[in-house]
């Protein structure tokens, strides 16, 4: 995935980050340990090249996946999953960005 | 995506006064309403969205017709009869360009005609170097070009003369940098084969080369982005000495004869005029508002201020993606009924097979001239809602999901301005070269500015940002059955004092983050008459901004040196260039936020919002009415559709040596922030760990009570994210209550201080 490439590239998350997963899962957004935060600022900080974002379908109830293209101008692409929560939202694009750093395939 | 998009031509009206709505509608014909607008906010789980039709003799069915924006700044020299023709010729000027790698872009260009005639000095494709296009009508043209490539940002001399005898044409290319191995040089001279120019009646533009009228606006093509400093056109082919002597700030008499014009681009730095040294008089004016007051290419770095050595800040800074006037033509027009009570409205457009497309143009409906109708009255912050005016921070910027602590949400209006560039961006946008865009209109569609929106920028929940968070505040008064009057940031720029001075309480809105001086000192001395002031948000008197003096509806806004900021004003550029004033912070400007709402801006971060506790001030028998029926440990604003809290996004804090009064309550703050709080920069002379929400002091709004001169007061809640705790439980919870104790007691006319 492109769009993991250059940002914060100090920091890959190691074996021992595994535990940030389950800590992600039950609280994708809001307070988090100092660890869990700064895998999502390699996470979030992505430059825009197919970077995930979310296009609001019916607001506070329905999101459907999308990309941007990092050229200003061009259309966001709309992908076909759509989700319910935000926090259903996250927890897919957070499982897409840990594969894209780590190789490893979460469950959903 | 969207069928409708609209604007309208201000942004306050009163009674008997008429106000226009332009239209770009896809759909052959599109339904208007007009509505008083109560609650923008479109989540299930707060208060529900509410409008009221409002019944006037201009809601119904229109034609529809596609209106487009043509986007990018020039300079245009009108068609005169004293414009000489162009037999021979030479153009020259200074340039600093900054995209040389893109499209053909013009630099000086006299050209016109159905079939094109004329010349172009311009800078060939894909930085092909300085170049000369001669156009002999009915299609035919000769382009020639030295073919060496220009640095980006640095500054050139550049000229081309063309001898109508001979066929001669000269090309010169001088790079005013000292840098070595760049080869970007040249004089090339070549022989034309057309043997004469075609006669036009085209204007002369600089920085794009004219295209076409089009429903009274001149449209062209060929945009520049870059600065042009003293632009000259003589009327036959100079040698290179009489270049340099033409390219003098001033006209040297030998050459009186000989020159068409002379455009001095520092003599009317705060104006929309251009004036011409030369004896023809061809004066001009800018288009879709460049930026003026840019350092050029003599500039010393000795004066900082181009009022002080205007000669040096002789460029002007065009940009293929400036817009100032979108100039649509007239689709409805709304002569508001005498008796229509003051408050927040909007034109409602709906077209396409079940009306299902909408666009929303809001405004406010004034009082009547001279009269307040209440004693309470809302400044609605339309100079900051402008700054943020279609702002691409959420599809452009890698930033946005480390500020929001998630993923970015799109609206369907963030999705057509994505594409639609031309619809010009906002003053936390760059533009299309990377330069910081210093101004915004409202001269054209403002599609984060609706009802209905949600912005990236507005916390988890309701995820409201300016205008339509502010709705909130609008919900609260008609719930609680205040009666109040509506005016917007213009009346008090515009009007002073005298837009405010009836009234016992103003209102802020959620974020009055931008005020002109005169804004300023319009609030300063109603309260110092005994005003009393609700700031009912954060990030309030941040930046100095300007209007401009000669044309409505633009600001401008210097990033200069300090701040928050999402580009930074280039070192000499740090003063308006529509007033003169420095920009930048208000506290930079010896005025800091505390001064005048007694907190201000001191972190921020756009996730999850927090609470209040109390402190010991608030238990101070003087002003305990002001938590009545709150607990002593009860914690406020724990609650929220604004990141779940009434604590959140920006947030103010006291401090007496920013200026906070020493008579000064505090009453409550803030705590338990995320780390996505971060310290403001202006706040770090030194950057160090620990900046974050989880430990730092500095990361806490400070909700503050004081009195002004005259029986007046001051209550601050310090965070974006109050008004959005207000309807929480149907208005019966803490925020509400504290909010309904301060305006009660502020609009009673008693003294504050039990």
């Amino acid at each position: 995935m492109a769009e993991l490439n250059e940002a914060h590239e100090n920091y890959r998350p190691h074996a021992d980050d595994r535990r940030l997963i389950e800590e992600f899962k039950q609280n994708p957004i809001g307070h988090h340990s100092p660890d869990l935060q700064r895998l999502l600022n390699r996470m979030r900080g992505a430059p825009m090249a197919d970077k995930y974002c979310l296009v609001v379908i019916k607001p506070n109830r329905e999101w459907q996946l999308a990309r941007t293209t990092g050229k200003a101008g061009e259309p966001v692409k709309l992908l076909g999953r759509r989700f319910t929560s935000q926090a259903e939202a996250e927890w897919y694009v957070f499982r897409q960005r840990w594969k894209a750093l780590t190789g490893e395939t979460l469950r959903a | 995506m969207m069928k409708i998009t609209a604007y309208a031509d201000r942004v306050s009206v009163a009674p008997g006064e008429t106000i226009n709505f332009m239209v770009n509608c896809e759909a052959r014909e599109f339904r208007a309403d007009f509505v008083r607008l109560i609650c923008g906010d479109m989540n299930p789980d707060g208060p529900g969205y509410q409008e009221r039709v409002v019944r006037t003799p201009a809601n119904g069915i229109y034609k529809g017709r596609k209106q487009v924006i043509h986007a990018g700044s020039f300079v245009e020299i009108p068609r005169a009869d004293n414009m000489p023709a162009l037999g021979s010729f030479t153009l020259q000027a200074f340039i600093w360009p900054t995209t040389p790698e893109r499209g053909a872009q013009a630099l000086i260009s006299h050209w016109g005609g159905r079939n094109g005639g004329g010349a172009v000095l311009g800078i060939a494709p894909e930085n092909g170097g300085i170049s000369l296009t001669l156009g002999g009508g009915r299609g035919r043209s000769e382009t020639f070009s030295t073919g060496r490539a220009l640095l980006a940002r640095e500054w050139y001399f550049v000229a081309a003369s063309f001898d109508a005898k001979t066929k001669k044409v000269v090309i010169i290319q001088e790079p005013l940098h000292t840098h070595v191995g760049t080869r970007d040089a040249a004089v090339t001279r070549a022989t034309a084969k057309l043997t004469r120019l075609a006669a036009h009646d085209g204007p002369v533009t600089m920085a794009a080369r004219f295209q076409r009228f089009d429903a009274g606006r001149t449209v062209c093509d060929q945009h520049y982005n870059g600065k042009i400093d003293s632009p000259r056109i003589a009327t036959r082919a100079l040698d290179r000495a009489e270049m340099e002597t033409l390219r003098a700030p001033t006209l040297d008499r030998t050459l009186a004869n000989d020159v068409f014009g002379a455009w001095d681009f520092s003599a009317d730095i705060s104006s929309v005029k251009v004036s011409d040294l030369s004896p023809h008089r061809l004066h001009g004016h800018v288009v879709h508002m460049p930026a003026r007051g840019m350092t050029g290419w003599n500039w010393s770095g000795e004066e900082m201020n181009w009022r002080h050595a205007p000669r040096e800040y002789g460029a002007i800074h065009f940009h293929d993606d400036d817009v100032y006037d979108a100039a649509w033509q007239v689709d409805v027009s709304l002569t508001v009924p005498k008796n229509l009570k003051s408050g927040l409205y909007c034109a409602r457009l709906r077209c396409g097979d079940d009306l299902e497309d909408e666009d929303y143009v809001p405004f406010a409906v004034l009082p009547p001239r001279g009269q307040a109708t209440a004693k309470i009255c809302f400044v609605l912050p339309t100079a900051s809602y402008m700054a943020y005016a279609n702002e691409h921070m959420g599809t452009d910027a890698p930033i946005a999901q480390l500020l929001g602590g998630r993923l970015v949400e799109h609206e369907r209006q963030d999705l057509y301005r994505n594409v639609h560039r031309e619809y010009g961006a906002s003053c936390y946008d760059v533009h299309s070269d990377g330069s910081g865009v210093c101004h915004s209109s409202r001269l054209r569609p403002i599609l984060n500015m609706r009802p209905k929106y949600k912005s990236w920028l507005g916390g988890e929940g309701s995820t409201l940002w300016q205008f339509n968070a502010d709705t909130h505040i609008i919900n609260w008064l008609e719930n609680l059955g205040y009666e109040y009057d509506v005016i917007t940031d213009e009346e008090l720029h515009y009007e002073g004092l005298k837009a405010i001075e009836p009234y016992r309480v103003v209102l802020s809105s959620s974020h009055p983050e931008y005020h002109s001086k005169q804004m300023w000192d319009a609030l300063h001395a109603w309260q110092q008459r005994g005003g009393r002031f609700m700031y009912l948000g954060a990030n309030g008197w941040y930046w100095r901004i300007a209007y401009h003096d000669e044309v409505p509806g633009i600001i401008e806004v210097r990033r200069n040196e300090d701040g928050i900021r999402a580009w930074e004003a280039r070192t000499g550029e740090y003063y308006h260039g529509f007033t003169g004033e420095y920009g930048g912070l208000w506290r930079r400007n010896g005025r800091p936020p505390q001064q005048i709402v007694g907190t201000g801006f001191t972190a921020q971060g756009f996730d999850i919002s927090s609470y209040y506790v109390r402190k010991p001030d608030s238990f101070k028998k003087e002003v305990r009415w002001i938590m009545n029926g709150v607990g002593a440990d009860e914690r406020i604003g724990d609650f929220g559709l604004i990141g779940g809290g009434a604590a959140g996004l920006e947030l103010d804090r006291a401090d007496r040596a920013l200026g906070t009064p020493p008579n000064a309550y505090l009453l409550a703050s803030s705590e338990d922030h995320t780390d996505i709080y971060l310290v403001v920069c202006e706040e770090l002379l030194i950057n160090y760990p620990g900046t974050g929400g989880q430990e730092n002091d500095l990361v806490r709004a400070d909700l503050v009570f004081y009195e002004t001169a005259n029986g007046g007061g001051v209550f601050a809640t310090s965070s974006i994210a109050w008004p959005g705790s207000l309807a929480h439980d149907n208005y019966k919870n803490n925020v509400s209550r504290i909010t309904k104790n301060v305006l009660d007691r502020f609009v009673s006319g008693k003294p504050l201080l039990d």
